[in-house]
């Protein structure tokens, strides 16, 4: 038993260093395409010196000196400048691997011109506001989408050629659009034209006071993405499903249980569900892998502030530290989400589990 | 030809497959059609909408196929000229070698609904006194208005009537494009009506006795435009949707072709030599899985502002290490065992002779249902990018008009043409493909056939 504790130590540990070591090569990439190959250190230098110019300027004592001087003032200025941001040592090696390693601790100090909320220019504190409705959206969205679609499956299968199935089988080919694109037709459908619900947004204006008011509020304006989010993957998850459980179903253990008489839920629940476990998680996380950024695009649409949307809007204005940062933030959610399929893996697959003393991996 | 029969005979038992196939072939006709009637370089001027491209188009016109859907008859864009029958020209000499040209242009006006906007183009030919023009309109129960007064015209004078403000003020405030067409000023502008009728347009010049009037048209722009409107750019949204298909096409099919095949002969490379080879495209794999690629791909789109090759490169060289990698890699090593692998082995048969010959068209087949799969989902990263402005900023594509109508907020203000024409484009296309994937899936698993 100790022994087998820590043959999965041994395994969540390695996957740990190797997914860690994923992630600081993607944001590494991400820092070098970030730096557009020293355009953005050529538009920085001239903002510094513009603004160190306008300052001097408004320094009578400067501004009455020959320019001969004046400039030579100046050009120290914006050196000093330059040295207290970093900017005079060479952005290859040393610089890319400085913004590397804040990158990956998230001391991304302070925005260059985004504002939290609450008004600080932090970038992490940036990131903390943003998160929290992301997940929130996010986690709803795709555990209703997982155990509807799991349901939806279990049942289908059951009734496998009737006209349910059929139906819902051929609607499959609707997941072919993503979230964002349902979400414009429903906002549309009943935004727009019924007005039952609101367009975006996340919150009521004003905020409610009571936290009942609040909630309430709240999960109205989640409706409509989560709606978006769920009709974009439920049939084609429904769809792969449904296979597993039908392929599972025909083999021959499952057909000995039935025969020995056991009620065909007790039949689903031990033998088809549980091997049909790991595939099926497998394909769902490989969903939400693939989900989290079209986030992007979803939450521009139900103007909902959350990692997306700032993402966006850093992009917009070249942001350079907020861009970085959320890139890591996905980065890591994204390494977290893996993580979690390795170890849900090995947990419901007794192959896997031997697999692993093998130190294989998957 | 037989076979050609045999082909179609079996078509007809996967229905949802043939649906499928006349979608993805309507497109292609589509496409090839656009190419051909529109060359790529008069779709790029047309779209750019430099200053008189589509001065003579309606702003943000529904298509004309909603008048099928309301009991009304929108107006749509009539232009009644100086060439028409019936205009009326009188010419009179006023002294110091001055002469007034007057033009009467008559009308019928029989739509339920006001124009969108009114113009007055005129054409002068004159050496250097400025025509001094004065409109006048006649409503059919004898009314006449004064539109404008002493203009000072230029060679080709425009003169926007919707936007007179003095006009605008003797019509109690109402747009002239309604005001000059109302039955009755006195009643709130939700139950106004049109007067139908004869109307006239009466244009009066003083010009010097040598110069000369070329031609005048009135345009009264209608609500309804072309079988796909226009946009608040006057753009003809039949540019776009049309020019939408071979670039979604194309981007789909060849981002497809390149993500999954080089993904698929890497797989069985890597699986075929095992050893190092497999652990480093397992390495990459895993390191790819991590790194967000529609972010990076955005902030990529955003810095630099690719053209449509560049991204699409980007998405295949992204995509290469997929999850798929990890599937095919399953695929292969249980194949990798296989008795007839061991065969080529033991005739000397090389590696990549095993991998091209034995192992990759074994499963080649299984994977051809995933291959059309995928491209749905390519043909939407394209519009993603498009709807956040960050496509190739040359062409017209169906996210660049969804990012338009977005942008000047046509949900809100109720053009809700401007977004559901290209969104039903995208659709079609994306179940296109799809019904043929999985109609083609469930041929190639049969497990999976209605029994």
């Amino acid at each position: 038993m100790g022994k087998a504790v820590n043959r999965i130590g041994l395994f969540a540990l390695k996957r740990v260093v190797l997914l860690f070591l994923a992630v600081i090569l993607g944001v590494y990439i991400t820092v070098l395409i970030a730096n557009m190959g020293g355009e953005l250190d050529r538009i920085r230098e001239a903002q510094i010196r513009h603004s160190v110019n306008a300052a001097a300027m408004m320094d009578r004592d400067i501004a009455r000196l020959p320019a001969e001087e004046r400039n030579r003032i100046v050009e120290e200025m914006v050196e000093r400048e330059l040295r207290r941001l970093g900017m005079d040592e060479p952005f290859f090696p040393n610089r890319s691997l400085r913004y590397l390693r804040s990158a990956m601790t998230l001391q991304l100090g302070r925005a260059e011109y985004m504002r939290s909320d609450s008004h600080s220019a932090q970038v992490r504190s940036i990131l903390l506001e943003r998160l929290p409705t992301t997940l929130l959206l996010f986690a709803t969205a795709e555990l209703i989408l997982f155990f509807l679609a799991l349901l939806m499956a279990l049942f289908l299968s059951r009734r496998y050629g009737s006209f349910v199935d059929r139906l819902i089988i051929g609607l499959a080919p609707t997941s072919a659009a993503p979230g964002w694109f349902y979400g414009i037709f429903i906002i549309l459908i009943f935004g727009a034209l019924l007005g039952w619900l609101p367009w975006g947004g996340y919150i009521d204006i004003p905020i409610p006071e009571t936290p009942g008011a609040y909630a309430l509020s709240l999960l109205r304006h989640m409706i409509l993405p989560v709606t978006a989010i769920v009709i974009s993957a439920v049939f084609a998850g429904v769809y792969s499903w449904r296979t597993f459980f039908l392929i599972y179903s025909s083999e021959d253990h499952v057909e000995l249980a039935r025969a020995k008489g056991l009620s065909p839920r007790a039949v689903e629940r031990r033998y088809i569900l549980r091997p049909t476990l790991p595939p099926i998680i497998t394909s769902f996380l490989l969903l939400v892998i693939t989900m989290w950024m079209g986030q992007i695009v979803l939450e521009q649409v139900f103007n909902w502030p959350g990692l997306g949307q700032l993402y966006y809007q850093a992009i917009q204005i070249k942001d350079t530290p907020v861009i970085i940062g959320v890139i890591v933030i996905y980065g890591y959610l994204l390494a977290a989400t893996i993580f979690v399929l390795d170890f849900l893996y090995a947990a419901l697959d007794p192959r896997v589990r031997v697999d692993i003393g093998g130190g294989g991996g998957r | 030809m037989r076979q050609l029969t045999a082909t179609l005979r079996n078509l007809r038992k996967y229905p949802a497959l043939a649906a499928g196939l006349v979608i993805v072939i309507i497109f292609v006709v589509v496409s090839l059609y656009t190419v051909i009637a529109i060359p790529y370089s008069e779709a790029v001027r047309l779209w750019r909408a430099a200053p008189g491209v589509w001065d003579d188009h309606p702003v943000n016109a529904r298509p004309v196929w909603f008048d099928w859907f309301t009991s009304d008859k929108l107006p749509r864009t009539f232009v009644p000229s100086l060439q028409d029958a019936g205009v009326e020209i009188t010419e009179e000499l006023i002294g110091d070698g001055m002469k007034r040209v007057e033009v009467v242009i008559p009308f019928e006006y029989d739509y339920d609904g006001f124009p969108r906007e009114l113009q007055l183009w005129t054409k002068w030919n004159f050496e250097t006194t400025r025509p001094v023009i004065s409109v006048y309109w006649r409503k059919p129960d004898g009314e006449l208005i004064t539109v404008a007064e002493n203009v000072r015209a230029r060679r080709a004078h425009i003169l926007y009537i919707s936007q007179e403000a003095d006009l605008r003020a003797r019509l109690l405030r109402f747009a002239p494009e309604v005001g000059l067409f109302a039955q009755d000023l006195s009643v709130p502008r939700a139950e106004m009506q049109p007067m139908h009728g004869s109307y006239e347009l009466i244009l009066q010049g003083e010009i010097r006795e040598e110069d000369e009037l070329l031609d005048a048209e009135l345009y009264a722009f209608g609500q309804v435009h072309g079988w796909a409107g226009t946009d608040s750019r006057r753009r003809d949204l039949m540019v776009p949707l049309l020019w939408g298909a071979p670039i979604a096409l194309m981007f789909g099919i060849l981002a497809a072709v390149g993500a999954q095949v080089s993904t698929f002969v890497l797989a069985g490379i890597s699986t075929w030599f095992g050893g190092k080879t497999e652990k480093i495209m397992q390495w990459i794999t895993q390191v790819n899985l991590v790194i967000p690629v529609l972010p990076i791909l955005i902030m990529i789109s955003h810095f630099y502002q690719p053209r449509i090759w560049t991204i699409l490169g980007l998405v295949i060289a992204l995509n290469v290490f997929s999850a798929g990698m990890i599937t095919y890699r399953s695929m292969f090593l249980q194949l990798k065992e296989a008795p007839f692998i061991e065969a080529a082995q033991a005739y000397g048969a090389s590696g990549f002779r095993i991998i091209f010959r034995y192992l990759l068209p074994r499963i080649a087949p299984t994977l051809l249902p995933q291959f059309v799969l995928v491209i749905p989902g390519f043909v939407f990263l394209e519009a993603t990018l498009a709807v956040l402005n960050l496509g190739d900023p040359w062409l017209p594509t169906w996210g660049k008009v969804l990012n338009d109508a977005y942008g000047a907020g046509a949900l809100y203000v109720g053009h809700y043409y401007w977004i559901i024409l290209p969104s039903i484009l995208l659709m079609m296309i994306g179940f296109g493909f799809s019904l043929v994937g999985y109609s083609l899936d469930r041929i190639f698993n049969p497990k999976l056939r209605t029994q």
